[in-house]
């Protein structure tokens, strides 16, 4: 532990020598997701509801989905830009090195400029909060925090999943795209609004309804079964098979040369 | 000219080459109009008469900007060019004896292109054969279709032209990381990229409508759905044709100027 955040401040350091360029990538991460919130907006004043959920409600969702992915995307960057480590080489470097291979790539890259897009969804939160109506007591502020974890532990498995399998394809494959910038993109609507097939699939194959969808209806009162909140926790699971997935391309892997 | 034909034709076939890679981007993209389409399902269902277009109408729209995504997607950009400027390597290409607005033009150009070509035709087949309003339909008329061809050759051309800048803008920066990303998420909301335009309240469509970005990929894919026709739509082809005009004097202007005081980084 001591270790990982002497890296977090070695990591912190190098990206703040290029302060301009820094701040102007986390303005521009701010700025994206800036549009993608006036995009629910401007939907959202045209047609006021969407399947009976209201602007501030979305924006809870749209919240929660987006904070547990900066998050994600800030930490757990290693694992995302993992292709180029094989195409380096300098994955050869790491498996030489006696310490956890995980630990090393969680912290040979840590995108501190995803902060911008992590003030965003802290805003939306802000506002959404208040306006929803709901009553926060102790047990809606738990769903929230757990909602929030259990995003952060899909997100991350997605991007470990996403690095094991490039150790067959060495290039990263643009079709999980759709899985990790795709459930950012989409997130943004509890996914029960794309019909029931689709909230299957992310209920049983990519699990991310366990923590947007499910423990969201408790938290604007349309369920009471007060095991919602805990659901999200169930997304610490999938992570069992896509860490075991990475393993698997570990042990196979074969150096690319360079 | 045929300097740069050949420049296009180089670019082009290269391109042609990453097949994978097209196939990986062809599901990607189908599995993303897919979700959109139903995105706008639920929408639909809530309440009909907010819709500002028919709902069969606006498959198509996903559809044609899906298919020709990379055609028009913004945040794409040629690194090389960018590595020249901050390598100093820019200095054998100004040693050549053409005009680098043209090649870089050219160039951006032929790789937009190929890589569309690979992907539009499958995505567009599979959408034709997509249940009735989830496809994709026919134009709205034979004008229609003649006058979108026009339009999207012209959108695409505009969307060259405003990449250009930022191209130009690198001689100034060096590090264009940051400037990338403020033109991408403006330009992706402003060109009906996040929601289409008819999305937006009425007095932000009427600015948007004459902003260069509208002239991209919004103009030629409602011209092609009918919800600009008639007299209308000539109109916007006009206003295309003088944005690219525009646009590019400003790019031709900004790099003589930039060009006549280049300092060219060692290295």
């Amino acid at each position: 532990m001591k270790l990982y955040l002497k890296f977090i401040a070695i990591q912190l350091k190098s990206q703040m020598q290029y302060k301009a360029s820094f701040f102007m990538t986390a303005v521009g991460q701010f700025l994206i997701s800036f549009s993608a919130f006036l995009g629910v907006y401007f939907m959202l004043s045209r047609f006021h509801s969407v399947k009976g959920f209201e602007l501030p409600e979305i924006l809870i969702c749209f919240s929660v989905v987006l904070t547990s992915f900066a998050i994600s995307e800030c930490f757990v960057r290693g694992f995302d830009v993992f292709p180029r480590l094989i195409q380096s080489g300098n994955l050869d470097r790491i498996l030489l090195r006696p310490r956890n291979e995980v630990f090393q790539v969680l912290t040979s890259n840590i995108e501190f400029t995803r902060f911008g897009r992590l003030l965003q969804a802290l805003l939306m939160l802000v506002y959404a909060v208040p306006a929803s109506g709901i009553v926060w007591s102790f047990d809606k502020i738990m769903t929230v925090v757990l909602m929030i974890i259990g995003g952060i532990a899909v997100f991350s498995s997605l991007f470990v999943l996403y690095a094991g399998i490039s150790f067959f394809t060495v290039e990263g494959i643009e079709f999980m795209n759709i899985f990790t910038d795709g459930t950012k993109e989409f997130g943004k609507y509890p996914v029960s609004i794309y019909g029931k097939g689709i909230l299957k699939f992310y209920t049983y194959v990519v699990p991310i309804a366990l923590f947007q969808y499910y423990p969201f209806l408790y938290l604007v009162g349309r369920s009471d079964s007060i095991g919602l909140i805990f659901l999200p926790l169930l997304g610490f699971l999938f992570m069992i098979p896509c860490y075991c997935f990475f393993r698997f391309g570990l042990r196979r892997y074969k150096s690319t040369g360079s | 000219m045929k300097k740069y034909l050949s420049f296009f034709r180089i670019r082009f076939i290269a391109g042609l080459q990453y097949r994978a890679a097209a196939w990986g981007g062809i599901a990607t993209q189908f599995a993303w109009g897919f979700l959109t389409i139903l995105m706008y399902r639920a929408f639909y269902e809530t309440s009909a008469d907010s819709f500002p277009m028919t709902f069969s109408a606006l498959s198509t729209y996903i559809w044609l900007q899906q298919a020709l995504l990379a055609m028009f997607m913004f945040w794409y950009f040629d690194n090389e060019i960018f590595e020249g400027i901050t390598s100093g390597t820019i200095a054998y290409e100004l040693c050549r004896p053409c005009n680098l607005y043209s090649m870089w033009f050219v160039k951006n150009m032929a790789v937009r292109l190929s890589r569309a070509v690979l992907r539009c035709v499958p995505i567009l087949l599979v959408a034709a054969f997509l249940p009735d309003p989830y496809g994709i339909s026919l134009p709205q008329s034979f004008e229609a279709g003649a006058l979108f061809l026009i339009s999207v050759i012209l959108g695409f051309l505009v969307l060259v032209s405003l990449s250009m800048l930022v191209y130009i803008s690198a001689f100034y920066t060096i590090s264009t990381q940051g400037i990338r990303m403020l033109a991408t998420s403006v330009m992706e909301f402003l060109c009906g990229a996040v929601i289409p335009i008819p999305f937006f309240p009425v007095v932000l469509q009427r600015v948007m409508y004459v902003l260069p970005f509208a002239s991209v990929q919004s103009t030629p894919f409602l011209i092609y759905t009918g919800y600009i026709n008639g007299i209308e739509a000539l109109h916007s082809i006009g206003l295309q044709a003088i944005w690219l005009v525009l646009l590019m004097t400003a790019g031709i202007l900004l790099m003589k100027c930039s060009l006549r005081k280049i300092v060219v980084q060692g290295g």
